[in-house]
């Protein structure tokens, strides 16, 4: 059961809107950052993928807010935030496995990409 | 304490959830885990049949190498709708939705499940699921596998039209399961009874759990995954299609990363029941009941790490290749920790050879063949030679048909007294049990054969050589489709002209046989006492109820 407010023991832990509408324009701003983050051109500060970086620090922030204030963690029991770590852990099985497979069969690829692709890449440099 | 029981046998005389409040809205609106199971069990049977008539389809269109009723597209159709109509209508759901929610709350000693409103949209997001199943039919049709492998399955020009709408339903039929399976969770650890501890509760619930943690885990995946693939197909984003730059084979690591944990879905809660059949009608204590119930959950746990062993010639690299096939011998060994504790509980036991019983020792025959045989497809060397043959048909119709389903029938004649009140006939009960285990031997074991001499799955039209077999094997089916129609047709008659059922028809000790048959709209006036439930020593043969009660001397839970 999630702590309860002492003054309202009956009621349980209610989170006012207004926290929550705080917590929601915080969320737009990083979206915004990262969109603005996708469009900045990184190549002065020397640091390889520093857009996909910076995009997957935001986006982490992002669920942690999330999680910590939407899903109510910060008020719960340690106990449901193993839960939901644990359900992360099937995330990082997942995605450890399927992208080691990814790397292995690399040197099996042809090299070279599809006709298809390759239209597209260039109407894409068109484009810009 | 006998008060709980006689005042239960009192009301059955006149109230119970079959007659407590009257008109279909009663029933389509109802907030009863007994009447939300009831029409599970109703519309998953329907679903059956539908799944079976593909199934008729297919075994005679294969009786002659050339085909002898449909063309390629619509085999491929029949194989597609025969393969997602069985596996998210009927078998995932069968045992947790139909079974599950009957007997869950009653065996734990609950009114009713923790979310009731929850469980009742779980049935409607089935039946909205088939809706979309039956859409996908309609509008072009379904030709690419129920696993909807890509590109195929994203290439609009070559695959039909239905591609969507099945999409869809699976999407809906997954959130069912996660709707079910949640509550289960949350009905098992909140809403036992004083004394109803983990280890004090019947095996069946200890699978049913292990089900619902699956559910509840790995069915997102599936969402997400079938929303990736809608997304690909209506707008070519890149993600699997290889001429854009995509990875088919990331689509097969989605899909198997659900849809392995998806087949302990089916075959976890068939276990627990076994354990049930198996316990109660050779009167003997379970062997090993910590042994089972752990390996429940080890089965859950290690069904999360060995989806790789259904993609080992798909393209994934060796590496992963050996550390999957590594992973999948282990997990053989729970399921064999089972097998071998059942075995246990028969040996000395006051075994009674009804219908539940005999479909108890088909699973364990069953499941023992179609595990080993999962050794096979677990070696990489001899996989690489079975995949895609009617060996691994076989392997997963020995698994999933013949074990999962099987429990499942074993279940509904174990529970059926309780469910409708009333007794089928036993003799034909047992006749059409056998002519089940002789058909689906005679269909499935000669599939083992022919695919280890190279018949592909997934062919309309093969080579002269194995027709022998084909025919063979759909004479079997058509012993086991017999044996099917005559079980519904016994079972349909007992509830017109069936004796009435007794309390206890078979000696159970579990809480659900403490009440009345039907039970009560409330399940139980006073909170149940909890003993032993596989303690089956305090009870005797009643000849005037004809069915099992306390013995005299015998002392109750909590005096």
């Amino acid at each position: 059961m999630s702590n309860t407010d002492h003054n309202h023991i009956e009621v349980g832990h209610a989170v006012p809107i207004k926290f929550l509408t705080a917590i929601c324009c915080l969320l737009l701003f990083l979206t915004a950052v990262t969109v603005w983050v996708s469009r900045y051109d990184f190549n002065e500060i020397n640091i390889a993928e520093m857009g996909i970086i910076m995009a997957l620090f935001v986006a982490t922030v992002k669920a942690t807010i999330v999680g910590l204030y939407f899903m109510h963690l910060r008020w719960d029991r340690p106990f449901i935030g193993f839960i939901f770590i644990g359900s992360i852990l099937f995330v990082v099985l997942f995605i450890s496995l399927a992208l080691t497979d990814t790397m292995e069969y690399q040197p099996e690829i042809i090299p070279g990409d599809t006709p298809a692709v390759t239209a597209a890449m260039d109407k894409l440099k068109e484009s810009r | 304490m006998i008060t709980t029981e006689a005042k239960h046998d009192n009301l059955s005389m006149s109230d119970n959830y079959l007659n407590h409040t009257k008109g279909i809205k009663s029933w389509l609106f109802t907030l009863d885990h007994k009447r939300i199971g009831m029409m599970y069990l109703i519309c998953i049977l329907l679903a059956f049949l539908l799944g079976g008539i593909f199934a008729m389809l297919i075994r005679f269109h294969l009786l002659t190498p050339d085909g002898a009723l449909m063309t390629q597209d619509q085999y491929n159709q029949a194989f597609t709708v025969h393969g997602a109509v069985m596996v998210f209508l009927v078998i995932i759901p069968a045992v947790p939705a139909a079974l599950g929610n009957f007997v869950l709350p009653i065996m734990l000693g609950a009114k009713d499940v923790a979310f009731p409103r929850l469980n009742l949209f779980s049935w409607w997001l089935w039946i909205l699921g088939l809706v979309f199943f039956l859409i996908s039919l309609g509008t072009g049709g379904v030709d690419t596998g129920w696993t909807f492998y890509t590109p195929y399955s994203i290439d609009k020009a070559s695959s039909m039209g239905g591609v969507i709408p099945a999409l869809i339903g699976a999407f809906v039929l997954g959130f069912s399961s996660i709707f079910t399976g949640m509550n289960f969770i949350v009905t098992i650890h909140r809403l036992r009874p004083v004394g109803m501890t983990w280890f004090r509760m019947p095996l069946f619930l200890w699978g049913t759990y292990a089900t619902a943690i699956i559910q509840v885990l790995a069915t997102p995946v599936i969402g997400i995954t079938l929303l990736l693939l809608i997304v690909e197909r209506s707008f070519g984003i890149g993600i699997f299609d290889p001429a854009l730059g995509g990875d088919p084979v990331l689509y097969q690591h989605f899909f198997w990363f659900y849809s392995h944990p998806a087949v302990y879905i089916m075959i976890l809660p068939a276990m627990g029941i076994v354990s049930e059949l198996i316990a109660v009608h050779s009167h003997r204590h379970i062997f090993g009941y910590k042994f089972i119930a752990y390996s429940s959950i080890a089965i859950a746990m290690f069904g999360f790490l060995v989806w790789g062993h259904h993609m080992f010639t798909s393209g994934q690299s060796q590496l992963v290749n050996i550390i999957f096939s590594l992973i999948t011998f282990s997990v053989s060994i729970p399921s064999a920790i089972k097998v071998f504790n059942w075995l246990a509980t028969l040996y000395k036991g006051s075994i009674s050879l009804n219908t539940p019983m005999l479909y108890g020792l088909s699973f364990i025959f069953i499941f023992g063949i179609g595990g080993l045989t999962g050794l096979y497809c677990a070696t990489l060397n001899t996989d690489v030679h079975l995949h895609d043959s009617y060996f691994i048909v076989a392997h997963f119709h020995y698994v999933m048909m013949g074990s999962a389903l099987i429990g499942f029938i074993g279940g509904i004649h174990h529970w059926w007294p309780k469910m409708t009140g009333k007794m089928y006939n036993e003799a034909w009960g047992r006749f059409a049990c056998v002519l089940v285990f002789v058909g689906f031997n005679v269909t499935f074991f000669t599939q083992f054969m022919m695919g280890s001499r190279g018949m592909p799955r997934r062919y309309a039209t093969y080579q002269p050589e194995f027709q022998t077999y084909h025919v063979i094997s759909t004479i079997g089916s058509t012993i086991m489709a017999l044996g099917f129609v005559i079980t519904a047709i016994y079972l349909l008659h007992s509830v017109f002209k069936g004796k009435k059922a007794p309390r206890n028809p078979w000696g159970g000790r579990s809480l659900e046989w403490q009440c009345s048959s039907p039970p009560p709209w409330d399940n139980f006036a006073e909170q149940p006492e909890v003993g032993d439930c596989y303690d089956f020593s305090v009870l005797v043969w009643n000849e005037e109820e004809q069915g099992y009660d306390w013995r005299k001397d015998a002392v109750h839970p909590g005096e």
